[in-house]
């Protein structure tokens, strides 16, 4: 049993915190992010190119540098820290989580364009009417020849508008909510009859809503088996959790130092606000807040690569509850602390707190998660 | 990153398991499950039945008689001996004066107190809180005045658990009056059966006698018992809080505490008929205890890999402190809440001996009550977890 990160998992880290303290600001970020864009093309190639983090989690024959999700961790931490709006949740975990684990046969050369910087995959597997059940899906798959046709609509797909491909839960059987007949897609984003409405998100990363008109998919594009891929799913949205959960880790730390510098040098009654004991006692619980988040997201990272389905999820969503009730303790009294500054958008707390504030929900937020515990920990009521 | 157990760990495992079937006394094992209350001789027992095999310290440098356990095995250890529920070691000596000893003590000092630490013969107490002096223990006026090869003590210690069963205590004592408030308190051993020690008994809410007033009056104290410079004892008061703290997490004893509940909720009945543990909101009480259990167990697991990796116990080990302890308090709730209306009744004095009568209620409700009311003590003592937030203020966050 050990807790430590290799030498190589270091380097990584360190490598990414320098670039991103030297090419990714707030200030450079927040004139990116008003000019309407949540991704840059010239960071997405500087990942690729000059760092290589791209391929941290692939197979060195993918071309990537063997790791997986410990590097992902490592990767997502420091993104959460300079609140960076590029996906590579969908393009990195979520792409990689298919490959990894549905034996794909188109899956070594997606990987091998993802790692380049050439393809960016979104993860389109949200409903309009879904929530946070992966099975509640409309969107249909009918197979006719050697293509399947794509209908429906996917909701706040992350990343949607720069993304080059689209990774699409499908349903090619069965009930809306059924778990079984459910597929997944991978889908060309220029392929004909994918419309796209992009937006930006309030943490300033960017979305669309995507609708299938009839869209046709070659059967070469399915991953994993047709009708049968709800574990997989479940199992690669685990893996995206616990990155999202490093990430929040990393919002966190951020929103823990800039309250305790803020309450430092902000002077009320005479004398600097951190000396009042109930503010102090707030930023211990804050503090407390991110440890024992971390500790569930390190238990949580390293039981996620179990082939026991059960324990993976109960693992994964113990700690998401753990982490999202974390997310909305330091968030809000983060703000609390920096008083009205807190509220205006000059002030880098805030757009750490709405990054929080999405990062709570995202994948299911406490309720969603401590329900599906419950349902692993004591069998259904 | 892993979680895997090495094949050396499996096997230590394995020992470890097996000695304690084969070890911990099968009448104390009895004892505890009838709750009846446990005397000095079975927690010195059971020690010196741990100190025979070498297994008494296990968190003493080898020299002094410790494992050389791995932060692993120790894990193991907690783990496997909370599994049988065995007896915790009374921590007044091999947890707090024991370390002392060995970090600051003189070679006499180790050589007359470490070994009836380690081999479980002498039962020591701890003075430190007075009437006047909680959580402002430097504020202590209990005085130690210097007479020639002696020191003559007089003032009042409390809350001194267990000093009833004490053949030494170890005294925070002011000996320089005019010195700033934490730089003239002397750290000092005394034999309990010095002339001028009395122990009266405070007795708690739960019923039970478990702390005690120690009253010193013209107590002479040869001036070789003080540990450490004079004047310095609030050194010494630091270091013992920082042990104090570790291993005060509990976790693999609450995870025992949460199964029971689980046991008592699978039992008892809802108001709709079901089974309580199926009850959604006692059910969700049980899920999220659990939860914040495995957020303790890992914080303490990365803590312990700290301290592996050459980092001694630091203030971060107050979060430990802190959650251990509501946890623990969180376990109790629920289990008087869990035994409904038969956490009532009061069991301490009755049925009087020799009564045969049907018993009152389930056997897991009678000590429900008390238990809940006994551990709200745990948030208070050791420093209360407001000081422990202090002390994070201070020590981690440079507030």
């Amino acid at each position: 049993m050990d807790f430590d990160f290799t030498e190589e998992q270091t380097m990584l880290r360190d490598m990414v915190a320098s670039y991103l303290t030297d090419n990714y600001s707030f200030e450079s970020r927040q004139a990116v992010i008003k000019s309407g864009a949540g991704h840059r093309a010239s960071v997405w190639k500087s990942f690729a190119e000059e760092l290589g983090i791209l391929g941290a989690s692939f197979s060195e024959e993918q071309g990537g540098l063997g790791g997986g999700v410990i590097e992902n961790l490592v990767v997502m931490e420091e993104f959460g820290k300079a609140l960076v709006t590029e996906n590579y949740l969908g393009a990195v975990v979520a792409a990689g989580g298919f490959i990894r684990h549905s034996g794909w046969k188109g899956g070594d050369a997606l990987a091998q364009s993802i790692v380049s910087g050439a393809a960016i995959p979104a993860f389109a597997y949200a409903e309009p009417q879904g929530r946070y059940n992966w099975a509640d899906i409309k969107t249909s798959a009918k197979k006719d020849g050697a293509n399947y046709v794509v209908n429906g609509h996917k909701a706040v797909v992350a990343g949607g508008p720069d993304a080059t491909h689209l990774i699409v839960t499908v349903r090619t059987g069965g009930g809306q909510r059924d778990a079984d007949g459910i597929s997944v897609l991978l889908v060309d984003k220029k392929a004909k009859g994918v419309v796209t409405r992009d937006y930006p998100t309030v943490d300033g990363a960017s979305a669309s809503e995507v609708y299938f008109e009839n869209v046709q998919v070659p059967a070469e594009n399915l991953i994993g088996a047709e009708g049968k891929a709800l574990p997989l799913i479940e199992r690669v949205i685990d893996e995206l959790t616990v990155a999202a959960m490093a990430e929040a880790n990393g919002v966190m730390d951020k929103l823990n130092s800039l309250t305790k510098e803020y309450t430092k040098g902000r002077k009320q009654f005479g004398q600097p606000i951190a000396e009042f004991q109930v503010l102090q006692h707030r930023m211990v619980d804050m503090f407390i807040n991110l440890q024992q988040s971390i500790s569930m997201t390190y238990m949580a990272a390293m039981k996620v690569t179990s082939d026991d389905a059960a324990e993976r999820s109960k693992a994964v969503s113990s700690a998401k509850v753990q982490v999202a009730k974390a997310l909305k303790f330091v968030g809000e009294n983060a703000i609390q602390l920096h008083g009205g500054m807190g509220m205006t958008e000059e002030m880098a707390v805030s757009h750490y707190f709405k990054r929080a504030s999405l990062l709570r929900f995202l994948y299911g937020g406490e309720d969603h998660h401590i329900v599906r515990y419950e349902a692993l920990s004591f069998g259904k009521a | 990153m892993n979680l895997e157990f090495s094949a050396e760990d499996n096997a230590f495992r394995a020992e470890v398991r097996a000695f304690l079937e084969e070890s911990y006394p099968k009448d104390i094992a009895a004892k505890q499950a009838a709750g009846e209350e446990l005397g000095r001789d079975d927690y010195l027992r059971w020690h010196q039945i741990l100190a025979s095999k070498g297994w008494s310290v296990t968190n003493w440098p080898v020299e002094y008689g410790g494992t050389g356990w791995t932060p692993t095995q120790k894990y193991i250890w907690q783990q496997e001996t909370a599994r049988i529920d065995a007896l915790q070691l009374i921590s007044f000596g091999v947890s707090m004066v024991g370390p002392v000893i060995y970090t600051f003590g003189t070679p006499e000092q180790k050589a007359k107190h470490l070994p009836g630490i380690r081999e479980g013969t002498v039962w020591w107490c701890q003075g430190y809180s007075e009437p006047g002096s909680g959580s402002d223990l430097a504020s202590l006026r209990t005085k130690a005045v210097r007479e020639g090869d002696h020191y003559i003590l007089n003032g009042q210690k409390t809350w001194t658990t267990m000093a009833q069963h004490a053949d030494w205590g170890f005294f925070l004592c002011r000996t320089d009056p005019d010195a700033k408030k934490q730089e003239g308190i002397s750290f000092i051993l005394a034999d309990m059966r010095t002339k001028g020690i009395e122990v009266r008994p405070i007795i708690l809410l739960d019923g039970a006698h478990e702390v005690n007033d120690v009253f010193l009056e013209d107590v002479k104290v040869p001036v070789e018992n003080r540990v450490y410079e004079e004047n310095k004892g609030w050194t010494v008061a630091k270091f013992l809080l920082a042990h104090e703290r570790s291993g005060i997490a509990g976790v693999a004893r609450s995870k025992r505490g949460v199964d029971k509940i689980r046991q008592i909720a699978g039992t008892e009945f809802a108001d709709d008929g079901g089974k309580l543990i199926n009850e959604p909101n006692f059910r969700r009480k049980i899920a999220e205890l659990e939860i914040d259990l495995t957020a303790l167990e890992y914080t303490e697991l990365r803590s312990l890999a700290g301290e592996n990796a050459g980092k001694g116990p630091g203030p971060e080990t107050s979060i430990l402190k802190i959650k251990g302890t509501e946890i623990q308090q969180r376990i109790t709730e629920l289990a008087l809440e869990a035994v409904g209306h038969y956490g009532a009744p009061y069991f301490r004095g009755f049925p009087n001996d020799g009564d045969n009568a049907h018993p009152i209620g389930p056997d897991y409700a009678q000590q429900a009550a008390p238990r809940y009311f006994n551990v709200r003590k745990t948030s208070i003592y050791g420093g209360s977890n407001e000081i422990q937030r202090n002390i994070i203020a201070k020590m981690v966050l440079g507030l």
